[in-house]
């Protein structure tokens, strides 16, 4: 875009040249200077501040910003703290289920409403209404859904599932969701050969089960997200590619897998990365919905923040944490902005 | 000429303007509360003794009766003060101390606040200077006489004092369902140790009863548990040494506590995360478990129920803990630096008299600070609780902020979650050792 | 369906047609069952009166409807804390989309040396964990003395709105024709003259679909409220729903129908503006 030469350029009349006027550019900067400012001070002052904090001694309720020593300990300390261990294994498992989850079903719903049948704005309405509600009122519906005395157990019940396993001669289907501490798929014994004594770590690596339910929850909210976007997509997807895959004898099924589904990457590129910084972020559904979890199976960094500041005051741990979760989300956040700052300019 | 100018000018400004919308309205009382507050959160009284603001999160039932007996009974000997109940609803004062640390922080003092003995006012409190010393109004109305030194040993810094408390509950009980356990055949006597304890658990498995109900939601319920056994099974004078120092997490009686706690984690109903301590309480009260540990203020919800002391329920001290009261207590400072010290003062001579206990405490279930109360205000439990109190050993809670600093308590309750599922005495143990040579009280 | 697809007369393709048709429509419509069972639950609990409310009878409705049900506790517990949800929320979506807009326009129209970058280092305070910048926040408020207030809660949420209304609004005037600003300049228009004769009428569209994003994410929020806001009494209705749940003896009626009451301005405006939500996550999300 060429606004501003050709802004220079009609610049250029007599009638400006004898006023006395700020130049455009300066009168731009200054205004958007109170934002550029208030966002430079919340923002970029605000995280130096925090990672002074996680470097220093604060560790009670009286303010204490003298260095720490040996300088990064409180890292060292909290990397060694089983529960950020959990933490980190349970962002890594919920984001891969959030994700696995959320793309397939926000995909799966956006093709079904490509087919434009009768009432498909009511359906699409259906699907995206939980992006409306906050992730409190999730957290709080689905805790009582997935109780194990009731909710969906109940259901399987009901259903007779149960009725039928057991005719089977297997087990009833009652699993415990989020009151679950088993962790399933632990790799310790694998880790063993390379870092011995892997074996005899607390912090178990696998797949907690209790973070399944939350991983479905976050899905329910966020697939009606994902689906709009993907139909926002497909509309930009003209007619006429469809029909010459059609013409090339293509069925609908194959329409979708061979040319539609890969002329949407740029679109699960950005949905891929929104997810991902949600999901590092997420705090008020598993807060509300399942707490830190037995044996920290749900607990999440963003909780753990929230508990060493608040709970603990042990201000250097939490601001320690925040630092870790902010380069995780840069670590994606970033090279996107720069992609598509390139792209821009 | 100007026009245009001017007019970038005023845009410039109504942008920082918008920017910068707080600062336009700083608000008189920060923590105060906008909108309607249902449960008062007044702000800062004004200079001048005709007011007394009294700070708290006793906001439901019978705690709200309980303080209200206060204000009545301070209210007769000084009828001319104005009382402002600056209550805050939240579980156990969650909310609330936040609230009051930040007023505190800002300079604005309450005149009084409702307090727990121990590491909560010493560290919070009285370290950062926001309290002041109440050691003459104790020797004034002789109250070094009739409350019990251990309890004035956790009010203490330096030899001052600087708090009065109004009511003390146990932490170390333990209730049981009378019908479930004569059923099958089973008598608890006076006192009740960690083996009998075990045995009676193996047999009620055998037959099919859930032993011990816990409701470790939010898991304080299960660290309170393990905090009684460990006082159990190491006794008074070993437990008061963790907190300096003197005993170690790690001492071969503090490892056999662990394991004493694994095996009665074992007796525990399945759905114990899933339910909150009260919902463990009414699963006991309709016998779907025998056993129950719990502070006293469970029987705030046996009475609730509508049941009576030692028919259709008993209690006996935590096993193993007979001849030991843990202490979960409430009580009040004064407020450095407040706008109504003598009014202040004052409240807390009302606090500390026989009257105005023996009004409080039947009201919210708790027992006098005092040793004298008379005796008939309270039910069969709390005489029983009367008698410990004055005879046993008294010890702080770690899980209620009494014995050791916030840190720490949140180290105790992570390192509780993760025993929780993995049972590993070495790695509770160690978890334990270093988080309190974090905290600074560890060797 | 194109009239090419139309004029395929065989048979067995139309029978195929019609089964997948059929297929799909039955997928959608299980799918719909399953989103909105979490929705029946609330309503159907709430409706219950504190007896009949149990975690055994979760799925059936409520047996009589009693004017003692969940609403009326709701109601009575949550009704405060929706006001300063709604004195939090207008004051805050009015002024995050007016800067804005002014923001956009600039980025958009007015491009200077550097201001990608400027504008990319905006956008990524966007992305940010809140958790990063809570310390120092609360800090900052209890300096400027709006520490556990409402308009406290509302320059939180004024500030770190910028980022993103910023993006929509330049995504938005960045699809204007210059030729519109070319003309009022010719006129003698300056910066903000054309911004305002011009550029705001036009970004009536704009203005709802922020709007409503921001209306949602701000009555949504729990973090900055509950780190903000530390009193019960003051806080936003997110954070007094959790309380709710949360508290020693839990009413399940009161905290259902709750859940409803708090999703119920979003729900409104979600049905009613729908398109325009749509339009906000196209715009907000997809760069470009």
């Amino acid at each position: 875009m060429t606004v501003s030469t050709d802004s220079a350029a009609l610049h250029a009349r007599p009638r400006d040249r004898r006023r006395w006027h700020l130049s455009e550019q300066t009168q731009t900067v200054l205004l958007l200077l109170p934002s550029i400012l208030a966002l430079t001070v919340f923002i970029y002052v605000f995280i130096s501040f925090t990672f002074w904090v996680s470097l220093s001694n604060w560790r009670t309720l009286k303010p204490d910003l003298t260095l720490r020593e040996p300088l990064f300990a409180t890292y060292v300390e909290m990397f060694n703290m089983v529960r950020w261990q959990a933490d980190l294994r349970n962002t890594f498992v919920f984001t891969v289920f959030f994700i696995a989850f959320a793309v397939t079903l926000g995909l799966t719903l956006a093709i079904l409403l490509d087919r434009h049948l009768a009432g498909h704005n009511v359906f699409r309405n259906v699907f995206l209404f939980p992006y409306a509600l906050s992730f409190v009122v999730t957290g709080v519906v689905w805790r009582w859904i997935f109780n194990p005395e009731t909710g969906i157990n109940l259901l399987f019940e009901v259903l007779g599932i149960n009725y039928l396993l057991a005719q089977a001669g297997m087990e009833p289907l009652k699993p415990g969701w989020i009151t679950d501490p088993t962790v399933v798929a632990q790799v310790n014994g694998i880790l063993a050969t390379v870092l011995p004594g892997a074996d005899a770590w607390q912090v178990k690596w696998g797949i907690p089960l209790a973070m399944i339910p939350v991983a479905i929850a976050a899905t329910w909210q966020l697939s009606g997200f994902v689906m709009a976007l993907y139909i926002g997509g497909m509309a930009t997807i003209s007619d006429e590619v469809r029909e010459a895959a059609r013409i090339d004898g293509a069925s609908e099924f194959q329409v979708y897998r061979k040319v539609i589904i890969p002329m949407l990457r740029p679109v699960t590129i950005s949905v891929v990365v929104i997810l991902l910084h949600v999901s590092l972020k997420i705090f008020d559904l598993v807060y509300t919905m399942a707490g830190v979890g037995p044996g920290f199976a749900t607990d999440v960094p963003a909780i753990f923040v929230f508990e060493q500041m608040f709970k603990a005051t042990r201000y250097n741990l939490g601001s320690a944490a925040a630092i870790i979760m902010l380069v995780l989300v840069a670590l994606v956040i970033v090279p996107y902005l720069a992609s598509t700052l390139r792209e821009d300019t | 000429m100007f026009g245009k100018s001017l007019l970038f000018a005023m845009t410039v400004l109504l942008m920082a303007a918008l920017v910068f919308t707080g600062c336009a309205a700083p608000v008189a009382a920060p923590s105060g509360g906008e909108a309607a507050a249902p449960a008062g959160g007044e702000a800062a009284a004004p200079a001048g003794g005709e007011k007394l603001e009294v700070f708290s999160w006793w906001t439901s039932g019978g705690e709200a009766a309980a303080l209200q007996a206060l204000f009545d009974a301070y209210a007769a000997q000084y009828p001319d003060v104005e009382i402002v109940n600056a209550t805050v609803a939240g579980g156990g004062g969650s909310a609330a101390r936040g609230v009051l640390q930040t007023r505190l922080a800002g300079g604005d003092v309450p005149d009084t606040w409702q307090v727990h003995p121990g590491f909560e006012l010493i560290g919070q409190y009285v370290e950062p200077g926001f309290v002041a010393p109440v050691t003459d109004l104790y020797a004034s109305e002789g109250w070094n006489e009739v409350v019990p030194q251990a309890l004035r040993d956790m009010m203490t810094v330096d030899g001052e004092v600087y708090q009065v408390t109004v009511g003390v509950h146990r932490g170390n009980g333990f209730w049981y369902n009378k019908q479930l356990l004569a059923d099958n055949g089973i008598e608890i006597g006076e006192t009740l140790s960690v083996d009998e304890f075990i045995a009676i658990a193996d047999q009620l498995q055998a037959a099919g009863v859930t032993p011990l109900c816990v409701g470790d939601s939010g898991i304080w319920a299960t660290a309170q548990l393990f905090e009684n056994t460990l006082l159990g099974t190491i006794g008074p004078e070993a437990y008061d040494g963790l907190w300096d120092g003197s005993t170690r997490f790690d001492d071969p009686g503090v490892k056999q506590a662990m394991e004493t706690y694994g095996k009665m984690l074992e007796y525990q109903n399945e759905d114990h995360s899933a339910l909150s301590w009260d919902q463990a309480v009414k699963k006991l009260m309709e016998g779907g478990c025998a056993f129950n540990s719990m502070g006293d203020w469970a029987y705030g919800e046996f009475v609730a129920a509508g049941l009576t002391d030692n028919e259709e329920f008993g209690w006996v001290s935590h096993p193993g803990t007979a001849g030991s009261f843990m202490i979960v207590a409430d009580g009040f400072p004064i407020g450095n630096g407040s706008a109504n010290p003598e009014n202040a003062m004052n409240w807390l001579k009302v606090l500390g008299s026989k009257e105005a206990q023996e009004a409080f405490n039947p009201l919210k279930g708790s027992i006098c600070a005092r040793t004298d109360c008379d005796r008939a205000k309270f039910g069969v439990y709390h005489n029983w609780s009367m008698d410990s109190f004055a005879n046993d050993a008294l010890v702080p809670s770690v899980v209620h902020g009494s014995a050791a600093p916030a840190d720490f308590q949140q180290g105790f309750n992570d390192a509780v979650t993760v025993f929780v599922v993995d049972k590993n005495v070495d790695a509770f143990a160690n978890a334990l050792v270093a988080a309190a040579q974090s905290s600074g009280f560890g060797q | 369906m194109t009239a090419a697809t139309l004029s395929q007369p065989k048979p067995r393709y139309r029978r195929q047609r019609r089964w997948g048709t059929y297929a799909v429509w039955l997928v959608m419509f299980l799918m719909a069952i399953v989103f909105l069972t979490p929705v029946y639950v609330m309503v159907a609990n709430g409706l219950k009166d504190a007896q009949s409310v149990s975690l055994q009878r979760m799925w059936l409705p409520p047996a009589q409807l009693s004017t003692d049900n969940g609403f009326a506790g709701a109601w009575v517990r949550l009704s405060p804390n929706m006001m300063n949800s709604l004195l939090m929320v207008i004051p805050a979506t009015i002024l995050s989309s007016l800067i804005g807009a002014v923001n956009g326009y600039l980025f958009a129209k007015w491009k200077f040396r550097g201001s990608d970058i400027i504008f990319t280092l905006l956008l990524f305070g966007f992305f940010i964990p809140y958790q990063s910048v809570l310390l120092p926040l609360v800090r900052t408020l209890q300096i400027l003395g709006v520490y556990g207030t409402i308009p406290g809660l509302i320059l939180v949420h004024v500030i770190y709105g910028i980022p993103i209304t910023t993006l929509i609004f330049r995504n938005y005037f960045a699809g204007v024709p210059t030729e519109l600003m070319d003309a009022a300049r010719v006129d003698g228009a300056g910066l903000i003259t054309t911004f305002t004769r011009v550029m705001l009428p036009l970004s009536i569209p704009a203005f709802v679909v922020v709007g409503i994003f921001q209306f949602t994410n701000i009555w949504n929020d729990f973090l900055f409220g509950v780190t903000v806001v530390p009193n019960p009494a003051a806080q936003p209705v997110t954070i007094a729903l959790n309380n709710l749940s949360g508290t020693f003896s839990v009413e399940w009626n009161v905290v259902m129908a709750g859940a409803v009451l708090a999703a119920l301005p979003t729900a409104i405006i979600y049905i009613l503006l729908g398109r325009f939500f749509i339009r906000g996550i196209l715009a907000g999300s997809v760069k470009g």
